[in-house]
This record gives structure tokens, sequence and C-alpha cells, in this order.
């Protein structure tokens, strides 16, 4: 048998031998792993895992994998994972637990949630999940359904800064989600004929080679360059794509709106639209206009740090490229203009005609409209909750764009002020599933810890014991991990299943544990006896069952293009986007009703150099944050010792300049401090960051180090988010100034 | 026979280290070990004029690699060459490899 013949003996099939090994062939969304959901084939060796490689068969990775995929053995073996529901003995802290077995867990749970029913009402009961997992599908549904409470959120993250302010935007101005065109509908990808290769990309405020957020694999960009689409990269930082860009802005961290509305006025100024676009499909071109008239190239050079020529080069680069899209990322999020940010550039690939044209910003829904396990819906048995319990949502009352976004959660903020004041009422129960709240996501870490501490009754389900857990949980459930997993994945597209292969211990899944406490709290929600009747009922818009998609693997829907021709966007099938006008909102009436601005805007981070000119004389340094790294992702995958070898410690990247002013040198542990507190990363000098500018890396604890209190993993020993702020979002409530505020760094 | 070995095209090598990662699972190398490891260039500023700068990785193999001997003789991709995630990484005839070297800039060959 020739060398090709034997290698594709296992084409198509979904699980064979290899010498002692079984091949199982699958996909794989986290834990461990990120938000993407690459398509892998599993090793296992009886009830254990060998090896991961990827599936060279698959168009959605095409064999490839990071390295944190190619290290989950380590994680997945790991002795230290929590192995079974364990009740905590000792003080909150002390890391003193006493195993108990699932149902005396359930009924400890089932007694304080109908105690809480009874006494405080289901509101008092707050869920929380980190980012972009199955969590966002299984807790919104336990939390709705089960809980019967309207209180589920992203943790504390500050002004829900992840993803949510451009999902709002994206939902009052397009009335759909976006993406960029890499042709990841079409099953022979770039391959489709109708594709066209993008002529540009604006990478915004993310590095997706490294992130690849938001169902958007990173490399997919690389592929595309090859074929000669060119960049333009808007980053504080000199990332691998900005050193090969055609335009790189390096803005000052949280100023992103000036350098859009710059754009967009140099663009409307100069003609560059696609005024046929604009004169069918866009409502309030001309007030738009009239506001970016305030922003100049020169104003946002004041403002940004970006030379204005620069600014106006770029903008006709991204008008004149036919198809073009923008690659957006956290950092619009995290400042409190968010929304404003995500909103200017929505209106720029409206205007120059790039939305759901081959090749440009594709207007996407999940594969066959599985959304239910299969993505980040977080309305699964929102609407069956009463009007009145929806109102009862933490923080809609006064910022009413929660209500009305694509993804509806309790605000982070708010909940911690209730959780502080006990307004509007009180947090009885808090309940959080794979987020380390205070390591990862949340600002202001000293505040939350001591908040958390404060509530009664706290559950913590997770497939490893995090500082968050020690410090607050009362009960912690072991999860099991994705290989560990019957489950779906869309977001958005193919649709993949998740296959079961190994049982950990006594761990079981988010979906196992959600169907067990909703048969018990309210089992008319819960119509299933298994987890398989679940999946076989979200399965129902793809017309397969569970069985029969495992056997295919993955499963690739049709592509359309410019549906808005087509009334394919609207309920109604006429033509038009799903918006209130039907057309995409440059400018927002709704916003008007609300009292918010209803076109875009800057806004100063609240500490910066043109707001706190004063403190910058003790904090002269600008702090941005948060970047990611390869090895990690946010705080998970520390305890894998490869990956740790590649990346022992945090690091505060320096510039070699600033760094020589303060006797700093490559590898010297320094502390960044500012009013909020002091942590201590290790230096790195860097030439590709602005001397004004440092960064320090996020997400950081110690898994090798004490658990019990004060040590705590080491959980306030690099911890980035002692230096940010919680309370201080936009008009909007999105949007919160996690990358952009002021420190100064000193040798350790 | 002709010798085989690695083309590499680093203008794309984004620097992911998958190649790295999957080289020690490949060999099973413990920590301190690689059978292929990144060696970086800058970032430096090309010129003042015109804001273009040197960022480059480039991943070579070190004396631990074999080629993926047992991969390669079971009909696969070295591993390497299977997980970069930027699909730099050829394998192959030398003589092959060669003709396609000379096709574009910024390419390396090694033969290990
Ligand atoms: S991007 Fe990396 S961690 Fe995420 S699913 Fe793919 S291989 Fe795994
Ligand atoms: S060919 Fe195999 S042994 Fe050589 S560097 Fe690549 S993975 Fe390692
Ligand atoms: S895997 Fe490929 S892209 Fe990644 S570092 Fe290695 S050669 Fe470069």
């Amino acid at each position: 048998m020739s060398d090709d013949k034997k290698a594709q003996g296992n084409s198509g099939k979904v699980q064979w031998q290899e010498g002692d090994l079984t091949v199982t062939r699958t996909c794989s969304w986290t834990a461990p792993g990120c938000h993407d959901g690459c398509s892998v084939l599993y090793y296992t060796k009886g009830n254990k895992l060998v090896k991961v490689e990827g599936d060279p068969e698959s168009q959605y990775n095409f064999g490839r994998l990071c390295m944190r995929c190619l290290n989950q053995p380590e994680l997945v073996n790991d002795p230290n994972r929590v192995k079974w529901p364990m009740k905590r003995i000792g003080e909150r802290g002390e890391n003193k637990w006493e195993r108990v077995t699932w149902d005396e867990a359930y009924d400890i749970i089932e007694k304080n949630v109908r105690n809480i029913w009874r006494d405080y009402g289901p509101e008092s009961i707050v869920t929380a999940i980190g980012t972009g997992r199955n969590t966002w599908s299984i807790v919104p549904k336990l939390t709705y359904s089960a809980f019967k409470s309207p209180n589920f959120s992203m943790g504390f993250l500050a002004g829900d800064s992840c993803y949510l302010p451009r999902a709002a935007a994206m939902g009052t101005m397009i009335g759909d989600f976006f993406i960029v065109d890499a042709s990841q509908l079409d099953e022979r990808r770039y391959a489709n004929p109708e594709w066209k290769r993008p002529e540009c990309i604006i990478i915004w405020g993310n590095n997706p080679i490294i992130s690849n957020g938001d169902g958007f694999l990173g490399h997919w960009i690389v592929d595309m360059m090859k074929m000669g689409t060119k960049l333009i990269v808007v980053d504080p930082y000199l990332t691998w794509f900005a050193s090969r860009a055609d335009y790189w802005l390096q803005l000052r961290p949280g100023t992103d709106a000036t350098v859009v509305l710059a754009m967009l006025n140099v663009i409307i100024e100069e003609g560059l639209y696609d005024k046929d676009f604009v004169d069918k499909w866009t409502y309030g071109l001309d007030k738009l206009a009239e506001r970016v008239k305030e922003y100049s190239p020169e104003k946002a050079e004041e403002i940004s740090w970006v030379p204005a020529e620069k600014i106006r080069e770029a903008a006709r680069f991204f008008a004149k490229a036919k198809p073009a899209s923008v690659q957006w990322g956290l950092a619009v999020d995290t400042q409190r203009a968010g929304v404003s940010v995500a909103n200017g550039i929505c209106a720029l690939v409206a205007i120059t005609g790039n939305l759901d044209v081959p090749g440009g910003q594709h207007l996407i829904r999940t594969a066959f409209g599985v959304d239910r396990l299969a993505h980040v819906s977080s309305d699964w048995g929102y609407g069956e909750l009463s009007p009145e319990m929806r109102a009862k949502r933490i923080g809609t009352d006064k910022y009413p764009l929660f209500k009305y976004g694509l993804c509806a959660t309790a605000r982070g903020d708010s909940v911690l002020e209730a959780i502080e004041t006990g307004r509007p009422y009180p947090v009885q129960m808090y309940w959080f599933e794979s987020t380390n709240l205070f390591i990862c996501t949340a600002s202001e870490a000293k505040r939350v810890y001591k908040a958390m501490k404060k509530v009664p009754f706290v559950v913590c389900v997770d497939p490893v014991l995090t500082p968050s857990a020690v410090a607050f949980a009362d009960l912690v459930l072991p999860a099991a991990m994705s290989i560990e997993r019957s489950s779906l994945r869309t977001w958005w597209t193919p649709l993949r299943s998740i296959s079961k292969i190994l049982q950990y211990e006594d761990c079981k899944t988010d979906e196992e544990i959600c169907l067990d406490l909703g048969k018990r709290l309210n089992p008319e929600q819960f119509p299933w006896d298994t987890v398989e009747d679940m999946i076989d009922w979200a399965l129902k818009p793809a017309g397969v069952t569970y069985k029969e998609l495992e056997a295919k693997v993955m499963m690739w829907p049709e592509v359309h293009y410019k549906k808005y021709e087509k009334g394919l966007l609207r309920e109604d099938g006429e033509p038009g986007f799903n918006t209130d006008t039907g057309l995409v909102n440059l400018y927002q009436d709704i916003f008007d009703e609300w009292g918010l601005d209803p076109l875009p805007s800057h806004m100063e981070p609240p500490y910066s150099p043109i707001s706190t000119p004063q403190l910058m004389k003790e904090y002269p340094l600008i702090l941005t944050a948060g970047s990611r790294p390869w090895e990690f992702f946010h705080s998970e995958h520390r305890q894998s010792a490869t990956l740790r070898e590649f990346h022992p410690n945090p690091r505060l990247t320096i510039n070699p300049e600033t760094a020589e002013k303060l006797d700093i040198k490559d590898g010297d542990w320094v502390w960044i401090e500012n009013n909020l507190g002091k942590v201590k990363q290790v230096a790195v000098l860097d030439p590709g960051i602005d001397p004004r500018v440092v960064h320090g890396e996020h997400a950081w604890w110690f898994p090798e180090k004490e658990a019990a209190e004060p040590t705590l993993f080491g959980a306030f020993e690099s911890n980035i988010n002692i230096l940010t702020t919680q309370c201080t979002t936009g008009p909007t409530g999105y949007g919160a100034p996690l990358k952009n505020t002021i420190c100064k760094v000193y040798k350790a | 026979m002709s010798r085989n070995g690695l083309l590499i095209d680093y203008e794309f090598c984004t620097g992911c280290h998958s190649c790295e990662a999957a080289c020690k699972k490949e060999l099973n190398l413990p920590a301190g070990k690689f059978g292929i490891k990144l060696a970086k260039n800058g970032p430096f500023k090309l010129n003042e004029v015109d804001d273009k700068w040197e960022l480059t990785y480039v991943p070579v193999p070190t004396q631990l690699c074999n080629l993926c001997g047992d991969r390669v003789a079971s009909g696969k991709k070295p591993n390497c060459v299977q997980h970069c995630q930027a699909s730099v990484i050829e394998y192959g005839p030398v003589e092959e490899l060669a003709v396609k070297l000379n096709n574009k800039a910024r390419q390396v060959l090694f033969i290990p």
C-alpha cells in the first residue's frame, strides 16, 4: 500500500485504531481551549488522553492546531483537577473541603434555592460565566429556567466589555452580527467561485492569530495575506500583523473613536463612499456627516497620537479597496466610548458598501439556525420568564441599551453594587461556572474580592480549583472538559458535534448539571430525559439527530450573499435589514428616545493625560493590558508544564527608551502601581510599544503556589486588574476602561 | 535517493510556537529540549522614512529532528508541518523544495 493510501484509509471515519491507540474525530470547545472550536483527532488509550492532533480533513482549521490544543493532555490528565463535588468545611479561603455525592450537593443547592425563592425572590440569585463557551448557552438556561432568575451575567466584567458593546451596536444599527468573510461559510472555502479575496482588512484592536475570538480563526487572515490581502492595523502595539501592514495606526489606548470618526470624516468629505448603497440601504448619513465634521484627522491626531496624514491615507486605502472588511476585537469594547467605536466601525463598513458582499463583512447567523447548546445564545429560557421578572434584571433600569442589545445580561458593575449596597435588592446566591472572577474578568480585583465574601451562598462549577473557588465557594462542582462532554458547536459555522470520549472521576458536564437541577427545580422547562434528548431537540432546525451528526462530524450550510436584497434577513420576508427602519441606522432614533447620543462620539478614559493631567505627574505611563499570549486562554493553562516552559511568568512590555530612564533591564521584576494598588511582573523590552505606554498581562495566578489564604495561589501578586476600575462605564452602561488607565513602573 | 528537507516561508511565519510544541509532543522531549526552535529578529524600524518594521520568526530544526520518520512512514505529514498554523513549513525531497525555494523570496531550506 502506498503511503498516500495508508493515510487515506481512515478518511471520513469517526473512530479507528492506530496501534494501541483509539483515534476519534471530533471538535474541541473548551475547557481547555479558547473561543474557537477546532477539529481534532483525539488519541486515547482506555480512559486516558494520550495526544491531540488537528483533523487534516477539516475545512475549518485544515489540520492545524495552536499550542494550547496540542498540550491538552497535560490539562485533561492533571491530577489536581476537581474530581468530585466538594463542600466547604473550614472558613472561606482555608481550602478545607469534604467530598459529597452529587445528590448531596444537589440537595444543598435545592434547599438554598427554594429558601431564597420564598424569602427574597428568584432575582436574588445571580449566575456568572467567563467568556464565549458552551456555558454561554447552558448557564442562561440554568438561570432563567431552573433558578427562575433574570440575572445571568458575565461576572463582574466592567461595562460588559467583551463583545457586548459591539453586539449592542450591531443590534441597533444593522440588526445582525457580522464577521470577516474568509469563506468560512462554504465547505470549499477559498475555492468557492462566488467568494472574493478581501483586498484590505483592517485589524482593529485585537491580535486574532492569538485570540481567535468570536468564532473566527485568526490564521485565516494569514491564508488570505498569502493570496494578496493587504492590512491596516489599529493597535498601540506592533503586532505581527502590524509589522506586515500597509498602514499601522499606533494609537493611544482608549482613543479609537477619534480615529474611526476621522476616517469617516475623510471618506464622507471626499465622497469615497458607496453612494448607491448609502442611498438605498442606510438612514441618516447627513447627520453622521455633520457629526464627523467635528473629528478632522488633525483633531484625531491631537487626541490619539496617530498622524493625521496616516489616518487620511488609511481611510482612502480602505474606501477604495473592494471588497474590504474589519476584523475587530476586544479593545473596541474596553473603553468608555466602546459603543461609539463600534457604531463608527459599523458605519465604516456599511457606507463603503462592504456589508454582506463576497469577501466583505458577512452578516452571519448560526449554521442551520442551531443556537441552543451550540452557540453563545444568552437568551435560552429568557422568554419564558414573566415580564415582571424580566424587568428585575439588574442594571436595565438605568441602562436601557441592556434591554435591547443582541445579548441580554445582568450588568456586571450593577451586580457588584447590588452586592455591596443591597440595592435594588440583596444578592443571596452567586453561581459561577468556568470563570475565575477576581483573577480574570473583574476589574478592581480587591473590591470584587471583598464583595464576593459577603454573598451568603456561593457555588462554583469548574474543572480546576481556582483562587475564586477557594476564596468564595461553599460548594465546588467538578465540570467535565470538552473531551468528556457530548454537545454541539456552531458559533458560527459549520455545525459540529462534540463527542464524549472519556470520563474523569466524578465530573459532570455543564449540560448534565443544568438538566439535573432543572428537573429538580422546574421540570416543565426541562422536558428531556437525557442530555442526548436535549441535544436532539436543539438539532431539530438542522433535521438531524445527535447520532447522525456524530457520524458526519460536521455539516456545512449554504452561503448566501447580499441577503438584504433577497428578503433573507427580516421576519416579514421583505428586503432590507432587520432593524426598525429596515435600513442600516447611521443615526439611531432609538438612542434619542433613551436619552443617549444618537451618533458616535469620543469619550476620554477616566484616567488619562487629558482627563487627569495632574495625576500623570505621579503616574506618568499609560497602562494597557490583557493582550492574549499564545500559551494561555485567559486564566486557563497555567498548570501546563510545557506552556509554562514557554511562558513562565507574567510580562510587562515596555519601550527600551522608557526602561533605560527607569533603570530597568530586560527580565527584571518590576512593580506596576497606581492609586488602586501595585502588582509585580517581568519587564520585556520591546520597541514595538510607544515609550509613553506599557502593557501588562492579565489573568495571572500560580497553581504551583499555596492554595489557602492569604497566598491564594498568588492571586494578588501579579493580577493586573488590581489597577483597573469597576463602575466607570460610559453613558450606555457598556464599555469600561480596562485597557486604558495609568500607572508608574519601577524596579522591584 | 534524494534527501528530504523542510522548506520554510518565513515571510508568513507568525511565531505561533505550534511547530515547537508539536515537535516536543512527537519526540516526547522534556523541558529545555527542542526538535525545532524559533529564532526571532526584531522588532526594529527598517528606516525612519516609511515606518516599515522588521519582525521575523524562523523555526530552526535541531539535531534532534528526525524528520518524523515514523509519521511519514505511516503516510502522515511531519507533526510540525501539519500543525503549522500559517502553513509555512513544507516537507519533501530537496530537489523539489529547491525549485520552490527559487520561486519566492524570504524562504529558507533546512536539511536536518
Ligand atoms: S484556536 Fe487553539 S485552543 Fe482554540 S480550539 Fe483551535 S487549537 Fe484549540
Ligand atoms: S519534522 Fe518532526 S522531528 Fe523534525 S522538527 Fe518537525 S516535528 Fe520535529
Ligand atoms: S508553527 Fe509555523 S507559523 Fe507557527 S511558529 Fe512554527 S513555523 Fe511559524
